[in-house]
């Protein structure tokens, strides 16, 4: 199977308040996600990355920028859409509040099947109860039948999970988007949820898009990790480069205060991610940054740059990159 | 005499589906200035027992042994020294700001309101002067106090909650899964924050998550949970680096550490789910989700042994090897 590209091309998300201000949720994003890789978007609330993966899914519009699935730009009729979302499928957070309370087991991951027009004319032939007994045995939920009648509440968070995966499955879809797949789920469960994600990619070659804040998940099972700020992406590149070597202020300082024992020095930043309808000129990051007030960014010549140029959006590419005047001088000099 | 200990604590509800079990003999003391963490997954009972030490418990709960603060039983204690001892005496900062702060009134109203109820000989300058002392104490502004809870961000909120915990100056804060709803920035201020409390005040601290890795951080000595009881209890340090009971290692590695080449597309867990309180499985209520279970582990609870200086062990399995 060749690969199949989910890409977001200066992709920009706008809300106007009833006050009028406008808040830009997503600033221009440049991201990829292939069949067979796991992408984490890491951030804090307020990053944007929720709205980044809404976009990428067609739920969300683009006042900017375009969404493509193998190079055709997503179009946003409701056949288009409909086409679309077979493809590329999203598993959203709180199994407890996704699942329809009255709905079985069955019925929850027959609605995609049945919505779809799949439930009699599979591709294979198989039957509806056939296709519902493959989703969740794929989702590790076996013997299958036995769940067919349960409700939600019968379930425990990690099964519930499992058949929101289950139901995104049915449809066969090349790609998952996951937003916070394991936050909601006890520590002993999570384990068993991200193995779910990596062995569906390694069985059924699946790209996934997790979107998560927490760190430890993306350096468990992640490709690639994109570490969002303010509507950008700030850092990206091979997980073991972006979190054992980061460049970019803020996922280092992201990565200090991660609570273990032998760890770094703990950066704890001031205040909050600003209000999306005000973003501070120059580098977004400035009024908070670590190296600007230490006067690291100074030393290096950039201060001026980091409080009025701003930074370009990353490009999409496989390699390690970070949108910091700081990193980007201190590159400069040892090339030199 | 410990600021708080617990002895023999054990809290069962009545449910249509008959009695649930939350605590089941727990032993633990905290002294002025330390903190202890209390580790353990939803349906553990670690919420039952933050609630039960300032007597909080449901009515359908029935409890048993004892919860000693400064010497005196919180559960025999009579109404009018309980209603002294909440808040001034010990108070509890809950989990979701959100929901326990009321929503239509202002922050700083609702800082004052224990202050003016335990202390009604303080005027009302004073206590907006303390009010504002808390604020800051907690690391927002003094202005804060005229904002309503909706026009806070979840850290701020969760701030105002500790700033109401300490408005009248307790010596033992339990603190329920404090940041569990904050990213890792706003989880790493507020954790500051209750540090610098620990620190700067002297209280004694119960810290109650599921986060292993901030208990680690953050307590002098930790107690894991498991269906009711303490499985194992210890130095934090130690117990984090070092866990000898299995469902402990298994917490601890649920959170990797980051840069750990062994972690690298081997996210640890355990299969199975936590048992339901109400149909324990014989024995040691983690054997059928251990890998070290033999049949021995199902016929009796292993009691809480000294397996090594300072820790408690719930595993007939740990030191055998030793």
């Amino acid at each position: 199977m060749s690969d199949i590209r989910l890409e977001a091309r200066d992709l920009a998300v706008e809300f106007t308040s009833r006050g009028g201000d406008v808040a830009v949720a997503l600033d221009g994003a440049d991201l990829t996600v292939k069949t067979g890789e796991i992408v984490a978007l890491v951030g804090e609330s307020g990053s944007g990355k929720t709205t980044l993966a809404r976009a990428l899914t067609g739920l969300q519009r683009p006042a900017r920028g375009q969404v493509l699935l193998d190079g055709e730009p997503l179009g946003y009729t409701g056949k288009a859409l409909k086409a679309f979302r077979r493809r590329v499928q999203m598993v959203l957070q709180d199994p407890a509040g996704a699942l329809n309370p009255r709905h079985t087991v069955y019925d929850s991951v027959a609605e995609g099947l049945r919505l779809h027009g799949l439930s009699r004319h599979d591709p294979d032939g198989r039957s509806e109860e056939q296709q519902v007994a493959d989703a969740l045995s794929s989702a590790g939920l076996r013997p299958p039948e036995r769940l067919f009648l349960r409700y939600p509440h019968e379930l425990s968070g990690g099964q519930r999970q499992r058949v929101l995966i289950a139901g995104a499955l049915a449809l066969r879809p090349d790609l998952l988007i996951a937003d916070e797949p394991v936050s909601s789920l006890d520590a002993s469960i999570r384990g068993e949820i991200l193995a779910l994600l990596l062995r569906l990619r390694s069985e059924l070659g699946l790209g996934v898009l997790v979107v998560t804040h927490d760190l430890g998940l993306a350096w468990n099972i992640a490709d690639r990790t994109a570490v969002m700020y303010l509507g950008r992406i700030v850092e990206a590149g091979p997980t073991e480069e972006v979190l054992a070597a980061p460049q970019h202020p803020y996922t280092q300082a992201l990565l200090s205060v991660v609570p273990e024992i032998e760890r770094l020095e703990p950066v704890v930043l001031e205040g909050e991610v600003p209000d999306p309808t005000h973003i501070p000129s120059g580098c977004r990051f400035h009024p908070r940054c670590p190296a600007l007030a230490s006067g690291l960014a100074a030393a290096a010549g950039v201060e001026d740059d980091c409080h009025r140029v701003p930074l370009p959006v990353l490009p999409a590419s496989e390699g390690h990159r970070s949108a910091c005047h700081l990193v980007a001088a201190q590159k400069g000099t040892t090339r030199v | 005499m410990s600021l708080l200990k617990l002895k023999g604590l054990s809290v069962t509800y009545r449910t249509e589906e008959g009695p649930l079990p939350a605590v089941r003999d727990v032993d633990l003391t905290l002294e002025r200035g330390e903190v202890v963490g209390v580790a353990g997954e939803s349906g553990c009972g670690k919420s039952t027992l933050a609630s039960t030490v300032l007597r909080l418990q449901p009515s359908s709960a029935t409890v048993s042994g004892q919860v000693l603060v400064d010497g005196e039983d919180v559960l025999t204690m009579r109404w009018g020294d309980l209603r002294a001892l909440r808040w001034a005496g010990a108070s509890i900062v809950f989990q979701g700001a959100l929901h326990s702060l009321n929503a239509v009134r202002r922050v700083g109203q609702q800082i004052a309101e224990p202050i003016q109820l335990h202390e009604p000989s303080v005027g009302a300058a004073e206590v907006a002067r303390r009010v504002g002392d808390l604020l800051e104490q907690v690391g927002l502004p003094a202005s804060r106090a005229a904002s309503y809870p909706h026009q806070l961000s979840g850290g701020q909120r969760q701030r105002v909650m500790i700033a109401m915990a300490l408005a009248c100056r307790p010596s033992l804060v339990i603190a329920d899964e404090p940041t569990t709803a904050l990213d890792v920035m706003v989880q790493a201020q507020v954790l500051d924050v209750l540090s610098g409390l620990v620190k700067e005040l002297g209280v004694g601290m119960m810290l109650i998550s599921h986060d292993l890795s901030v208990l680690a951080d953050m307590s002098d000595r930790i107690a894991v949970m498991y269906g009711g009881r303490v499985v194992e209890q210890g130095p934090a340090d130690q117990l984090f680096t070092d866990p000898l009971h299995p469902y402990t290692s298994a917490l601890s590695a649920s959170f990797p550490r980051i840069g750990d080449p062994a972690a690298r597309y081997a996210p640890a867990g355990l299969a199975g789910d936590p048992p339901d309180p109400r149909e324990l499985p014989p024995g040691c209520s983690f054997a059928p989700r251990c890998s070290l279970a033999i049949p021995d582990c199902t016929t009796a609870e292993p009691p809480l042994e000294l397996k090594r200086p300072g820790r408690g062990v719930a595993c007939i399995r740990v030191g055998e090897s030793v």
